[in-house]
């Protein structure tokens, strides 16, 4: 099929790939492990966090789950490090090498 | 039944949009392609076709629509020229490597600058990398029936490519002559309904058209986007088939004007080929074996059957309305001379640029070139091989 993604990978040969490098199927960018494009990552220091959830909405790759209104550690498969949520933090609750 | 008219270059493709009633056509007008888009906003405007005619504010935008358009499902096509193309570049390469079908009628002119409004290849030869197929019409006749076949190249599973349309600024475009057009019907039968099997506005499966390829894909998907490209000859000769079926009316990847026995030829494209035949059937009346080859389909480029059509020619002239800036001639040289360097042809070749910027042609012009190529069998020597025609100096 000429929109199958299932066979999509570093390997695959040009006859598999889909014609016009469409991407068919909804919700794919999930399986992009953009994590792996950053250097250094966030660090979640919970005794110190207030659970404001300040830090959730301006995350660009909404990395930082909820659940039942607390906010639970970072997802690195998709966080590229960009250092926002440090400074959306008022609480020094989230730390990164070089972001102060 | 057939019906003859009376009508310009533009006015003939305008009808033959309206009888193909596209489902998307955004435009910006300039000279001298818009009355294509203007005869069609009047079809619009009078209902006389479903299609969401959109005056957007540049050509890059006109293909973008037209691209966002095809994406999401939709028989879609624009319109342009010159400039206008080259505001375009961008998208053009957008279209090709989605493996997008849609079409855009160009109508060529030269390239700014010095700034001219009058024909020459210079723009879709620009054009000729990105990945579009190429026709080109010799006549208003040519221009209406290749932009009837246009659809069905384009939209063919096996090709999935983009497809421009070109005819000579002003020669055809403007200039009126006697035609033949297809009844509405028989336009819409031969075209047919465009039923893609994947699309944006398709609930059933959502997708994502255009993604970022990392350098692990890059290669890959450009020879993938080359398949559709190896296609494209043998459908454009399938569709002339069902065109000629239906119309009587002839077409391949070239037409071989009295070619058969000829010791000279011309290699072309477009309006001068009109003249150039005047040319031959003057110097046939003296005897002299002589002809033309005219380009149908620049993109892919039919090199093997170039080379064979001109096996048996002693010397022949590759005229370009282009410049390459090469130093040694233009773009259709450069194809025609590598089809006859790996067919082995020990033919005399030259390049000759011509007609730049809308300079006449004419029957004397192409009698002397063919008069050159005498020369150049009799001394068994091309001389200069990149030429110009009709320079002064």
């Amino acid at each position: 099929m000429a929109a199958d993604i299932s066979k999509l990978g570093l390997k695959t040969k040009w006859q598999d790939l889909t014609e016009g490098m469409v991407i068919a199927g909804a919700g794919t960018s999930r399986e992009f492990m953009t994590g792996e494009w950053s250097s250094v990552k966030p660090e979640f220091i919970e005794e110190k966090c207030r659970q404001c959830l300040l830090c959730v909405p301006v995350c660009p790759d909404s990395c930082i789950p909820v659940k039942e209104m607390k906010r639970a550690e970072f997802d690195y498969d998709h966080c590229k490090g960009c250092g926002i949520c440090v400074k959306a933090c008022p609480f020094g609750a989230i730390t990164m090498e070089g972001v102060n | 039944m057939a019906k003859r008219d009376r009508l310009s270059g533009n006015e003939a493709v305008a009808i033959a949009l309206r009888q193909i009633n596209p489902d998307v056509f955004p435009a910006f007008p300039i000279t001298p392609s818009t009355e294509i888009p203007q005869y069609f906003a009047s079809f619009a405007a009078n209902g006389e076709v479903d299609t969401e005619f959109i005056p957007v504010e540049s050509e890059h935008s006109s293909m973008s629509a037209a691209i966002g358009a095809s994406a999401a499902g939709a028989r879609a096509l624009t319109a342009t020229s010159s400039c206008g193309l080259a505001y375009m570049w961008e998208e053009l390469y957008i279209a090709a490597s989605n493996r997008l079908p849609l079409a855009l009628a160009l109508v060529n002119r030269a390239l700014s600058g010095p700034i001219n409004i009058n024909c020459d290849h210079s723009d879709s030869m620009g054009a000729r990398d990105s990945g579009w197929i190429q026709v080109y019409a010799e006549n208003n006749q040519e221009a209406y029936d290749n932009m009837v076949q246009a659809f069905r190249i384009s939209e063919h599973p096996d090709v999935k490519l983009p497809i421009m349309v070109c005819q000579d600024g002003f020669i055809t475009s403007h200039a009126v002559e006697n035609i033949e057009l297809l009844e509405d019907e028989e336009v819409k039968g031969f075209v047919g309904e465009y039923e893609p099997e994947h699309f944006l506005l398709n609930p059933a499966c959502p997708m994502a058209v255009g993604p970022y390829s990392v350098s692990d894909y890059y290669l890959e998907a450009k020879r993938s986007q080359a398949e559709g490209m190896r296609h494209a000859e043998r459908v454009v000769l399938e569709v002339a088939k069902g065109f000629e079926a239906l119309s009587g009316r002839k077409y391949g990847l070239f037409e071989a004007y009295r070619l058969e026995d000829a010791d000279r030829a011309v290699v072309m494209i477009g309006s001068a080929a009109g003249t150039t035949k005047d040319a031959i059937d003057e110097l046939r009346k003296k005897g002299e074996k002589v002809g033309l080859l005219k380009i149908r389909l620049f993109r892919p480029f039919p090199a093997d059957a170039v080379a064979d059509a001109l096996k048996n020619v002693k010397a022949v002239a590759v005229m370009d309305r282009a410049e390459g800036y090469t130093n040694h001639g233009g773009p259709l040289g450069a194809d025609v001379m590598s089809a006859l360097f790996r067919a082995g042809s020990n033919a005399l070749a030259v390049n000759i640029i011509y007609g730049l910027g809308g300079r006449d042609v004419r029957v004397e012009d192409m009698e002397q070139v063919f008069a050159d190529l005498k020369t150049m069998i009799e001394k068994q020597d091309a001389g200069e091989t990149y030429r110009y025609m009709g320079i002064r100096e």
